[in-house]
């Protein structure tokens, strides 16, 4: 079990040095010159010279990949060119609002996916699993921003009941977190459904039917238990997706966080925090998935471990 | 006696899909975007690009039975358009990611080994990009724009076109056939092209259609976050971008695209689900 935990863990080490020149190659394969690229059109040949120089990109690749290596073990990204505050600064000011975006999500997927799925999987081909079914299905096509426009419409525009734009109080944080947990929804009632209806055929499950168990019982005492580890992992894996839908939902609501921030900056050229914001977003989401992998394996004793 | 079995195993294979009533819907739906796209020019009541600004965002209305936008287009006009662009990115998209992915897989998961790993630690990078990011990664480095836009989806889309076929791969070697065809002196490249892929065909057209669906949502995603089409290009996600700022005034602006992108992705998506399950008899009643 220790062992698995440790392969796991050193699994992960590749996949982050990947990680980390995938982001620095970013900047480097702009096509043409990249300082011309990140300096922008109107901009005097000094100022490109000076970041091709914040850049070190006049020196051997394997110099500047040292450099930037060193800068991001020390938890320097550099500066933005906009602001010429530290990138880190510019993320640690962003992310808190994008994590707190993306449990809200979460929360609401499992709050509404959850019970969607069992009633779905007890209750199956009733009125209530087409319907929900037919719901999830909408959910999975649903362009993100496309939904947060139509809440917009109707519960700021039309109904006037909560505040379109922005963050502040727990208001401000339904509409965004509605809409970046619709899909997750879906996902996790879809994923509920089919584990149930697997368990359900399984034989204890018949034979605590055959004991004379109220259905009841069986369902949520038996049958449940063991139809969630997967709707679990699910879970999990979800939560990093949503750091990635993140990018989408921030920008309908005008949501200050790290998604909304890398498409500012990416329009601005300011690529410190564009590849700031992607690596926070990569690592955050491989870590995430690692520590669901680990809770599956504490969770379901079936595993193995080789 | 091979085509004739050929025929009759297809045939089996489309009253399964003839029986499963959303497969039929899906590809009704498909197919109505299909036309759309081809004959766009001559469905259109008028000129996509031309403005009208005494008419801006005008309701619905006879002459235009989605309204104008803000700059006076007409919206059913321009919805019709973006479905050429929206196929064209899927196309576009799904093709390179097959291209790309179908053969890597399918040599990452024969020959196995060093290569195997190599790739499969390539795939764990580009996958530890959730969703979107990786095509807005590609699309911040090549710079916005349509054309790039259908790189970066069809980027995005490899990594699960190289999962799929080596997992598809994996268990085709196994076969007898194989060692038949590797005994009577076939060669490792003819052994993958003739009688690997082949049979794995089924699940990369399955993926196919699910991932055509994921590129015109992606698309859609980075038009409008500005980094894909760009005006005055009628593309769906684009036009959600413009019309958004003027949704407390003309709704409808924003409302027609949306549906567009929903049904056309809808389409795809329930008969990708129908096709699996016709492909698939394993899977035939579930979910």
């Amino acid at each position: 079990m220790v062992w698995y935990f440790f392969r796991r863990l050193f699994l992960v080490i590749p996949t982050l040095v990947g990680v980390s020149i995938a982001v620095f190659a970013m900047v480097r394969l702009i096509p043409g010159d990249p300082a011309l690229a990140m300096a922008g059109p109107h901009a005097t040949p000094d100022y490109v010279q000076q970041i091709r120089l914040r850049l070190s990109l006049d020196e051997p690749l394997h110099v500047q990949y040292d450099r930037f290596m060193s800068g991001l073990l020390q938890g320097d990204l550099g500066r933005s060119t906009r602001t010429q505050r530290p990138v880190t600064a510019e993320l640690w000011d962003k992310f808190p609002h994008t994590v707190e975006l993306t449990l809200a999500s979460l929360l609401i997927a499992t709050a509404f996916g959850l019970p969607a799925g069992i009633i779905s999987a007890a209750k199956r081909y009733s009125i209530f699993d087409n319907l929900s079914m037919l719901i999830a299905l909408l959910g999975v096509s649903m362009p993100v921003f496309w939904l947060g426009l139509m809440l917009m419409l109707l519960f700021s525009v039309t109904l006037g009941w909560l505040p379109s734009v922005g963050r502040g109080s727990l208001l401000h944080l339904i509409l965004p977190a509605l809409t970046l947990g619709a899909s997750s929804m879906a996902f996790v009632a879809r994923i509920t459904r089919s584990s149930m209806l697997e368990v359900l055929r399984q034989d204890y499950v018949v034979t605590a039917r055959a004991k004379g168990l109220r259905e009841r019982r069986v369902i949520y005492e038996h049958a449940l238990k063991n139809a969630l580890i997967p709707v679990v992992t699910v879970m999990g894996l979800q939560l990093g997706i949503l750091l990635g839908g993140a990018v989408l939902t921030e920008t309908v609501f005008a949501w200050p966080g790290v998604g909304r921030l890398m498409v500012d900056s990416i329009q601005a050229r300011d690529y410190p925090v564009v590849q700031g914001a992607v690596l926070l977003l990569a690592v955050s989401f491989v870590l995430v998935n690692l520590l669901v992998d680990m809770t599956y394996a504490l969770l379901d004793p079936r595993i193995k471990y080789n | 006696m091979r085509r004739l079995l050929a025929r009759v195993r297809s045939w089996e294979f489309v009253r399964q899909l003839r029986r499963n009533r959303m497969a039929v819907f899906g590809l009704a739906i498909v197919l109505i975007f299909l036309l759309a796209a081809l004959f766009a020019p001559y469905l259109s009541p008028h000129d996509p690009l031309q403005r009208s600004l005494r008419q801006a965002l005008d309701g619905p209305s006879w002459e235009s039975p989605f309204g104008r936008d803000e700059l006076g287009r007409d919206i059913l006009s321009r919805v019709l358009h973006g479905a050429r662009i929206s196929l064209t990115i899927g196309l576009v998209s799904v093709g390179i990611g097959a291209l790309a992915g179908v053969p890597v897989g399918a040599v990452s998961g024969y020959f196995g080994g060093a290569v195997d790993l190599l790739v499969q630690r390539l795939v764990d990078i580009m996958l530890a990009f959730p969703g979107i990011l990786l095509a807005i990664i590609v699309v911040s480095t090549l710079g916005v724009g349509l054309t790039n836009a259908m790189i970066a989806v069809g980027i995005g889309t490899i990594p699960t076109y190289v999962r799929l076929v080596r997992g598809s791969v994996l268990s085709i070697k196994e076969y007898d056939y194989i060692s038949a065809a590797r005994a009577v002196g076939a060669g490792d490249l003819r052994i993958i092209f003739r009688h690997v892929l082949p049979n794995s065909m089924g699940p990369i057209v399955v993926q196919s259609t699910l991932q055509f669906a994921v590129a015109i949502l992606w698309a859609a995603g980075l038009g409008f976050l500005g980094l894909g089409a760009q005006r005055p290009t009628p593309e769906w996600g684009a036009m959600l971008a413009n019309s958004r700022m003027y949704i407390r005034v003309g709704a409808h602006a924003t409302i027609f695209p949306g549906v567009a992108i929903l049904l056309s992705v809808l389409g795809f998506n329930l008969f990708g689900d129908g096709l699996r399950d016709a492909l698939d008899p394993r899977l035939r009643g579930r979910m």
